[in-house]
Parts: C-alpha cells; sequence; structure tokens
C-alpha cells in the first residue's frame, strides 16, 4: 500500500500532545529537574548528578518506610482479595437482594478518602471510640495512638472495609458473566462446589481478577490520605508508609533534590511491578 | 423405552413453565423438541436430566422412576447452545473430564478420547485450550465430553444455533451419524422447523408449555393437528385466513372461492380457517385446480434459491414462497397461485378438520 504523507494529520494529533504535555509530562520533567539539582533560594540551581538517588537508594529512611509499604501491601492483597471474592460467592445472584446488597457494597467506595480516616479515627479512639472502647473492654489493651500493632492494625482494618467492597464488585460482574450453562453443565459432570469454584469460577473471573489486583497494588502502595489522618504516620515513624515519607521530606523538611529523586524511584517502581504483574497474568491470554 | 414423562408439570412461583405433558420418547433415532423461544424445551429438557424436579408428575428412564433421583446419579449427557468447555483446560483434558470424575483408568480415557477426537476431527487440537478453537471446534469439543462419557440419555439444547451456516449444515449432517450406534437416547430441542425435517425422527411441537403434538417428523409436518403446530411447524410462517362455507364452495372473499374438496364434502356450513403454507402460494398464473389471488408486493427477499415475497392481498398479508430467483419492487401488482389441494382447514377452535 502507498502512504503519501499527510502533513495535517499532526493538526489531530496536537490536541493530545498538548495535554499530556500539561498533565504528565510537563509535571514529570519538573521533578526530573529537582532530582539532579541542589536547589536554593531565587531559582539558583547546582548540578548534582546522580547524588541524590545514591543518598534516597542508600538511606536507612528509605528502606524502612519502603518495607513497611511492602508489608502493607501485601497483607492488603492477602486479605482483600480472598474475602472480595468470598463476599462476591456469597452473594445473592437474583431477585430483590441484589440490588441492595450491590448498594451496601458501593457504599464504602463513595466515602471520601480524608472521611474514612477521620471516622476511623474517632471510631478507634481508645477512650471515646466504639471500637476502641470495645476492644478495650474485651480486656485487650489497645490504642492505635501508642502501640504500633494497634496502629498497624486499625489502618489495615481501615483499608479492608474501604477497599473490599471493589474486589467484590469486580468479582460479583466477572460471576454474573458466566452464563448458566457452565454450572449446569459442572453438574451433570458431577462436579462438587470446590471443582466449580477452581475450574469455572476462577479462570471465568481471571481478567476482572488482575484488574483487581492491580487496582489493589497501586492503590495502597500508594496509600497517602487515610494513614496520614488516622495516624499521621505514627506512632514514631511505624505507620510512615512511602507516600507519608515523600511529603515529610518534601514539604516538611523541604528537601526538593532528595523528594524528587525518591517520587521517581517510587514512580518507577509501582511502574515496574505492575508492568510484572500484567505481563505474568496475561501471558497465554493472547490469541 | 427411552424417557418418559407422565402427567409432568413445572411451575415456579406463579408462573407454569410447563402444562401437564405426557410425552415418551424412544431410544432409536433421534427425538426433537420443536418450538420458539420460551415455549419450554430447556425446561422440559432439564426435567429430563433431573437439573430440575417437577412440580408434579413422575419422569421414567428406562422402565425406571427416575423423578427424585438427582442428575449426578443419572447417566445424562448435555451439550447447550452456548459453547461450555473448562476454560483452563485443553481439549484433551476437557473431553476427559467426565471420565476422570468417574474414575476412568488413564489408559482408557487415553484411548476413548483419541477414539472420540477422531471422529470428531479434534485430534489435531488436542492440546489447544477451548478459547483457541473457532466456534465449531469449540462446540464439537463439547459434543465429544458428550459422547465420550456414553451416557444413556443425551440432551442436546439447541446445539447449532450459534454456528454460522456452513458448520451448522456440516454438523447437522454428522450428529444423527455419530449417536446412531451410542445406544443412547437422544433429545434433541430447536427452534428451526427445517432443522426438525432434515434431522428427520420424531418430533414433539411445543406452544407456550404444551406439547401440540407428538409423532414422526414428517407426519406432524404433513398433517398437523391444529393451527398451532402447524405454526410451529412452518418457516418462512403458514398463512392462516378465515373462510366460510356455503354449500360446495369455500368463500375466502366474496370473489375468491373454490368448490369444496371431495373429502370434506359432509362439513357443515360455516366459519373456518385455512392454513397455507407459503411454498403453495406460489408467484405466476394460477392453472385450473388453483386459485387466482392478486396482490400488491410488501417485501421482497431471496433466500438461496427461494424467493419469499409478502404480498397484500384485499387487506391481508401472505407469504409465498416460490422456486427461484425472482425480482419485484415494493408495489408491483402480482398474479398468485394459491394450491387449495394442499392447505389444511382448521375449526374456529383450532382443531384440524378430519377430511
Amino acid at each position: 500500500m502507498n502512504k503519501t504523507p499527510n502533513p495535517k494529520a499532526w493538526l489531530f494529533v496536537i490536541p493530545v500532545v498538548v495535554l499530556v504535555a500539561f498533565n504528565a509530562l510537563i509535571p514529570l520533567m519538573t521533578v526530573v529537574n529537582y532530582s539532579v539539582q541542589e536547589t536554593f533560594g531565587d531559582n539558583v540551581f547546582f548540578w548534582e548528578g546522580m547524588k541524590w538517588f545514591e543518598e534516597v537508594l542508600r538511606s536507612e529512611r528509605f528502606h524502612e518506610s519502603f518495607l513497611r509499604q511492602i508489608a502493607f501491601t501485601g497483607m492488603i492483597l492477602v486479605i482483600e482479595i480472598p474475602l472480595g471474592i468470598a463476599i462476591a460467592l456469597a452473594m445473592p445472584r437474583k431477585g430483590p437482594w441484589v440490588s441492595v446488597c450491590l448498594v451496601l457494597m458501593a457504599l464504602p467506595l463513595l466515602i471520601p478518602w480524608n472521611v474514612v480516616g477521620a471516622m476511623w479515627n474517632i471510631f478507634a479512639l481508645p477512650d471515646i471510640g466504639l471500637l476502641g472502647r470495645m476492644i478495650n473492654g474485651l480486656g485487650i489493651d489497645y490504642n492505635f495512638t501508642q502501640q504500633p500493632v494497634s496502629a498497624w492494625s486499625t489502618t489495615v482494618l481501615m483499608d479492608v472495609w474501604h477497599w473490599t467492597s471493589l474486589v467484590v464488585l469486580l468479582s460479583y460482574a466477572g460471576l454474573s458473566a458466566i452464563p448458566d450453562a457452565y454450572y449446569q453443565a459442572a453438574k451433570i459432570d458431577g462436579a462438587n462446589a470446590w471443582a466449580v469454584f477452581r475450574f469455572i469460577q476462577l479462570p471465568k473471573m481471571k481478567r476482572v481478577l488482575t484488574i483487581a489486583i492491580l487496582l489493589r497494588f497501586m492503590d495502597s502502595f500508594m496509600i497517602y490520605t487515610e494513614p496520614f489522618v488516622l495516624t499521621g504516620g505514627g506512632p514514631g515513624n511505624t505507620t510512615t508508609f512511602l507516600s507519608i515519607d515523600l511529603v515529610k521530606i518534601a514539604l516538611g523538611q523541604f528537601d526538593l533534590g532528595p523528594a524528587a529523586a525518591m517520587s521517581l524511584i517510587y514512580f518507577l517502581i509501582v511502574l515496574l511491578v505492575s508492568w510484572i504483574f500484567y505481563t505474568l497474568m496475561m501471558r497465554g491470554e493472547e490469541n | 423405552m427411552g424417557i418418559e414423562l407422565k402427567k409432568v408439570t413445572k411451575q415456579v412461583g406463579a408462573e407454569t413453565y410447563i402444562y401437564e405433558t405426557d410425552l415418551s420418547f424412544e431410544k432409536d433415532g433421534f427425538n426433537i423438541l420443536l418450538g420458539t423461544t420460551l415455549s419450554g424445551k430447556t425446561t422440559l429438557m432439564r426435567l429430563m436430566a433431573g437439573l430440575e424436579r417437577p412440580s408434579s408428575g413422575e419422569v421414567w428412564f428406562e422402565g425406571q422412576d427416575v423423578t427424585g433421583i438427582p442428575v449426578q446419579k443419572r447417566s445424562v449427557a448435555m451439550v447447550y447452545q452456548q459453547f461450555i468447555n473448562y476454560p483452563n483446560f485443553n481439549v484433551f483434558e476437557n473431553i476427559a473430564s467426565p471420565l476422570r470424575v468417574s474414575g476412568v483408568s488413564s489408559q482408557e480415557i487415553k484411548q476413548r478420547v483419541g477414539k472420540i477426537s477422531d471422529l470428531l476431527k479434534l485430534t489435531p487440537f488436542l492440546d489447544r485450550s477451548p478459547d483457541e478453537l473457532s466456534g465449531g471446534q469449540q462446540q464439537r469439543t463439547a459434543l465429544a465430553r458428550a459422547l465420550v462419557k456414553n451416557a444413556a440419555l443425551v440432551l442436546l439444547d439447541e446445539p447449532l444455533a450459534n454456528l454460522d451456516y456452513k458448520l451448522r449444515e456440516e454438523l447437522r449432517d454428522e450428529l444423527p451419524k455419530l449417536f446412531q450406534d451410542t445406544g443412547a437416547t437422544v433429545v434433541y430441542a430447536t427452534s428451526e422447523p427445517l432443522e426438525a425435517l432434515m434431522l428427520g425422527g420424531r418430533t414433539a411441537t411445543l406452544h407456550e408449555g404444551r406439547v401440540t403434538q407428538y409423532g414422526p417428523t414428517s407426519q406432524i409436518y404433513r398433517a398437523p393437528n391444529t393451527l398451532v403446530s402447524a405454526q410451529v411447524f412452518s418457516d418462512p410462517p403458514i398463512n392462516t385466513a378465515p373462510v366460510e362455507k356455503k354449500n360446495d364452495t369455500f368463500h375466502l372473499t366474496d370473489l375468491i372461492n373454490w368448490s369444496v374438496p371431495v373429502e370434506y364434502a359432509n362439513l357443515s356450513d360455516g366459519q373456518y380457517v385455512i392454513g397455507v403454507r407459503p411454498h403453495h402460494l406460489t408467484v405466476g398464473t394460477a392453472t385450473e385446480d388453483m386459485v387466482r389471488l392478486n396482490g400488491t408486493v410488501q417485501i421482497a427477499e431471496i433466500s438461496g434459491s427461494e424467493s419469499i415475497i409478502h404480498f397484500n392481498v384485499e387487506g391481508h398479508t401472505w407469504v409465498s414462497e416460490s422456486h427461484g430467483v425472482h425480482q419485484f419492487k415494493v408495489g408491483d401488482s402480482v398474479e398468485l397461485s394459491l394450491d387449495v389441494s394442499r392447505c389444511f382447514y382448521f375449526h374456529q377452535s383450532g382443531e384440524l378438520v378430519a377430511g
């Protein structure tokens, strides 16, 4: 086929280029700019090369928040994905209760993140919060503002409460898309409930689960608002996740160079993990 | 002795899916359930399979009452309109799955799957997963699963409906051969009258949850006992029109009339309904023993070597099916000939007039 060059084609591309430039490229390049220079007042810059990157990657503080982040995201995925699937399986497939369940499930997703944080903060206060009083009433010493274990479990519980619904809704959509005939066929074959789950429901949910895991990974890996409102990263630094740490460095200490370098490293980690995960899950899905 | 339904009904909530039905399907040849969507074909099959319990009545299979016995304990295989295979098993494992469940030795599985996949031309695809197959191959895999099981009752629920034309024809030819020597009772549901005719065997016509007629397929086609059976078993739809018998003539209108055939000579005067299959109403000048109609073309479509043309005759729409390709424009006036010797006469209640 012969292709004739048509300079007008550029006109169609320009709006997208401008949009992407303003919402992604220019901010990103600003960060790149800060990450390789020492910034002083009055826009005075000194070239520093890779110094900030090395500093961040070597710093104990970054390692700690990174490990904390991995542990948190790991816990979130391990709890929310199976729990979400289980709830979706238990939900009714038809009848008037379907919409009731769906609305109940969607409710937590509609609440703004800082409100969730504030809600749980009050809910879990050991002296006046319902949850805090209850746990202490059971004889367990619980105070999320002072004990790392309490702070962690409250943060994880809050995220499970807020986001498991997303996994439920996605799984439910995947389950609803399975034609009834599959279940009949399985019944005729004499398959038990576990076999139906393992050989029909799970493979049929594969795509939506990939999306669910990916979304939950990215969101929980970048979590900021809720723990910021709930614990502020404390007690000490025990719930200081990557983004909280990043904000502390950038805005608290105003170390723009290290903060910019850390942002880029952070960004690349999320991108890399998502890409590896997606490639693995989708392998064999070609054709 | 195949499967028998004795006074079976099925109600779900306030809705009646199947009205009291007596039906007995034989072992040899295909047993066809013919009816439109929602006529109750699938429900009947589910009742036969044991996937559902009848609200009342009994299901007998090979001389035994199997009413309460769940499907797992019966020897049943079913193929659906959708291509149902286990998504993460390859073709071999899919075909082998019913054998694995019943604990057949892996050597025997290999041999039986090999034989069936040869028969269904699936041998080159045994390593593939179902989503790497064409629709036809996916359905062949599902059929192979049903066959390999050697089930005593095989239920095929519109298995060809989702396939394209060529594949459908191909599989339709093969199906009766595939099940010929299995000794299974085969029930085949379809909404297409032509398919029923091609598969032969016996047909039960279904309409709104009732079996309207049951017997050898060709006999039902030639002699539908009610207007409803005739309507279910006609594609394009059968033409119906009120006629009046006065003495020795049938009157369609004042001007269009014909003399009463000998076999209806004893019929009392009054109102009747005629049913005319579209291919008994053809384009062209009427010969002596035919009735002439003048109509205007409303819709003209060509299906292969047949022309299907909808006409308006004095405010009434008729569908004609003529051999050969005829080009008509909407609004053309055309002369039609109605073969009254081939049409059915029904009482106004819908019963066929005995002739």
